[in-house]
């Protein structure tokens, strides 16, 4: 264990663990899932529709008799696939945004963040109603929202770290050593506000996997085909009455990995960002 | 305060004005001739023609932006499509259904997030504390819309208690239309309290720890005295910031939860709107949800000015 973390407080150290352990139990399924899984997610079969678990369907079956564990950890793969592009999108843009506006101060300041206020008033399932509408609703488009969505939490972050490092005299030093101003924001700047970029991507990801859901349950994310949690849980609205474990099972998923993204950003704010905890 | 409340106003302006034009630009970014995405690939050249015209695809675009926007200040959000009725007018009868489902899940959130945010920062080092901090984080993980399918299934599909879907409106029957409303206000406010909930008690332990309360238990004041007198009235300026997030929280999460409870709300009117690609229908939908969210903003803003006169003249 690093000195860091030995000097987390015990609260720090069971975020970061428990949050860990959720987060590896959901990398370790969809892993597994690439490779191996009881049935095929996909494959139906009609005399074993709406069952409780059973040896051979481990979490039971949905309507068309299609296993519950097999498109769990599809789903897995779904959920990590969109959460880390629809962030790293975010954590891009944002951070290149945000530290470019602090950094260069005064009116390219002003516009920048502007224009980052404006894509507060776009929340993700906002922006999906409206990129839906012009390119058709799916995977993409889900991403593309959530992380445009994301952009301004980034942005923000980027430019609070920016403002309290840009004026620190080990900057000052790299300016005096006779570095450009963009050399000094890429090696000097910019690795000192990285700790709650980290921690705020993975706050981010617990933010992005319930708006993946929310999205593919509405039918503007991931398409009604591909086994992902969001589209097993709006199937299964239609027979809770038969059988409540189509319902139950993915919405477990989904708490599992938000409150995992959660606690392993609570454990990391308190590792590497400690004052703002 | 006049000049903090134009000053803040403006801001709000040019983020609904910059807002629109996000919104409108929407239908210039639709790949190929809009008309014929609309109406499909069978639509007559006539039809396309008419559809070009009333959407006034044949103008420049920034013409069509400023009269759209003219239309928007007097209230006309267009014509839509897929109803043939104006947009401003579908927009009213759904908000019938939309906002005493926003509004009662902000009530609901506020009521159990201040008192249990309050609760645990007071009894730190007791068992309240982690307990309403565990539970508070576990209650922010729970989509709503999966929260609404498990009330269903016990409330409505188990005990018969209540309605699993449908909508009275409230000069039918005022004890069908709060049935109607009850699981899913609570399906949206108690995620949206858990959150609260974390943001109260955070408040709060700021405000603990500053030099005044010191000062105050030391001159003998009581907990209550300290608590209500002067905890809880600086730590509003968080929490009104808290009350505003909240409210376009549960504004934008009813968009799903209407389509949990299969309620003919805003939100269900959107997704119609998206399978028929109603743009005129959509762009005003969107652009009243962007500005809710900015005018939620600068109402938050305001009070900030009227609860700390530091702030108004900063």
């Amino acid at each position: 264990m690093s000195d860091a973390a030995r000097r987390l407080p015990p609260r720090g150290r069971y975020n970061l663990w428990l949050g860990g352990f959720l987060i590896g139990t959901i990398v370790v399924g969809a892993l597994v899932g690439l490779f191996w899984s009881p049935h095929q997610p996909n494959a139906m079969d009609f005399s074993v529709q709406l069952k409780g678990p059973s040896a051979s369907h481990w979490l039971g079956t949905d309507h068309f008799g299609r296993d519950l564990f097999s498109r769990l950890l599809y789903g897995a793969r779904s959920t990590l696939y969109v959460g880390f592009i629809s962030v790293g999108i975010a954590l891009v843009v944002g951070t290149l945004l945000g530290a470019v506006a602090g950094f260069v101060g005064k009116a390219v300041d002003e516009v920048v963040m502007r224009l980052v206020d404006v894509l507060y008033a776009f929340p993700a399932i906002l922006m999906a109603l409206l990129l839906a509408a012009v390119y058709k609703p799916g995977t993409l488009t889900a991403m593309a929202a959530i992380g445009i969505a994301t952009v301004p939490i980034f942005a923000r972050v980027a430019r609070a770290g920016v403002l309290a490092i840009k004026e620190s005299e080990y900057v000052e030093a790299g300016r005096a050593l006779g570095m450009g101003e963009w050399r000094v924001l890429w090696r000097h700047v910019l690795p000192g506000a990285l700790g709650p970029l980290v921690v705020q991507a993975s706050l981010s990801l617990a933010v992005a996997v319930l708006a993946e859901a929310a999205l593919s349950f509405l039918g503007l994310g991931t398409p009604p085909d591909v086994p992902s949690w969001g589209n097993m849980l709006r199937e299964a609205q239609g027979f809770m009455a038969m059988s409540p474990y189509p319902a139950l099972v993915p919405g477990i998923a989904i708490v599992w990995t938000v409150l995992g993204w959660s606690l392993l950003g609570d454990g990391l704010r308190d590792l590497l960002d400690p004052r703002a905890g | 305060m006049l000049a903090f409340l134009v000053r803040r106003f403006l801001t709000a302006l040019l983020s609904v004005l910059l807002a629109s034009v996000v919104v409108f630009s929407a239908l210039l970014a639709v790949p190929g001739d809009p008309a014929a995405v609309i109406l499909g690939m069978n639509a007559s050249p006539a039809a396309r023609e008419a559809l070009t015209r009333q959407l006034g695809l044949d103008k420049p675009p920034v013409e069509r932006y400023v009269s759209w926007l003219g239309g928007v200040v007097r209230g006309d959000l267009g014509e839509s499509l897929n109803y043939d009725r104006p947009v401003a007018g579908l927009i009213g009868e759904r908000l019938r259904v939309s906002v005493p489902l926003a509004v009662g899940a902000a009530l609901v959130a506020c009521l159990l997030a201040m008192p249990l945010g309050v609760v645990a920062a007071l009894r730190r080092g007791t068992l309240w504390d982690p307990l309403v901090t565990s539970l508070s984080q576990v209650g922010a993980a729970i989509p709503s819309f999966w929260l609404g399918l498990l009330f269903i299934l016990y409330f409505a599909v188990e005990r018969r208690w209540l309605p699993a879907s449908g909508f009275v409106p409230f000069g039918e029957d005022p004890v069908r239309w709060l049935r109607s409303l009850v699981l899913p206000v609570l399906a949206l406010g108690l995620g949206q309290a858990a959150v609260m909930t974390r943001m109260t008690r955070a408040a709060m332990l700021e405000v603990l720890s500053q030099d005044f309360v010191r000062t105050a238990k030391a001159k003998g004041v009581s907990q209550r005295g300290v608590v209500l007198k002067h905890a809880l009235r600086n730590a509003m300026v968080t929490i009104i910031t808290i009350l505003g997030i909240s409210l376009s929280n549960v504004f934008i999460g009813s968009i799903v939860i209407e389509q949990v409870f299969s309620l003919p709300g805003l939100g269900r009117l959107a997704l119609t709107a998206i399978g028929t690609r109603d743009f005129p229908l959509l762009q005003g939908e969107v652009l009243l949800y962007a500005a809710t969210i900015v005018g939620l903003g600068f109402l938050v803003d305001v009070s900030y000015g009227l609860l700390d006169p530091r702030i108004r003249y900063e």
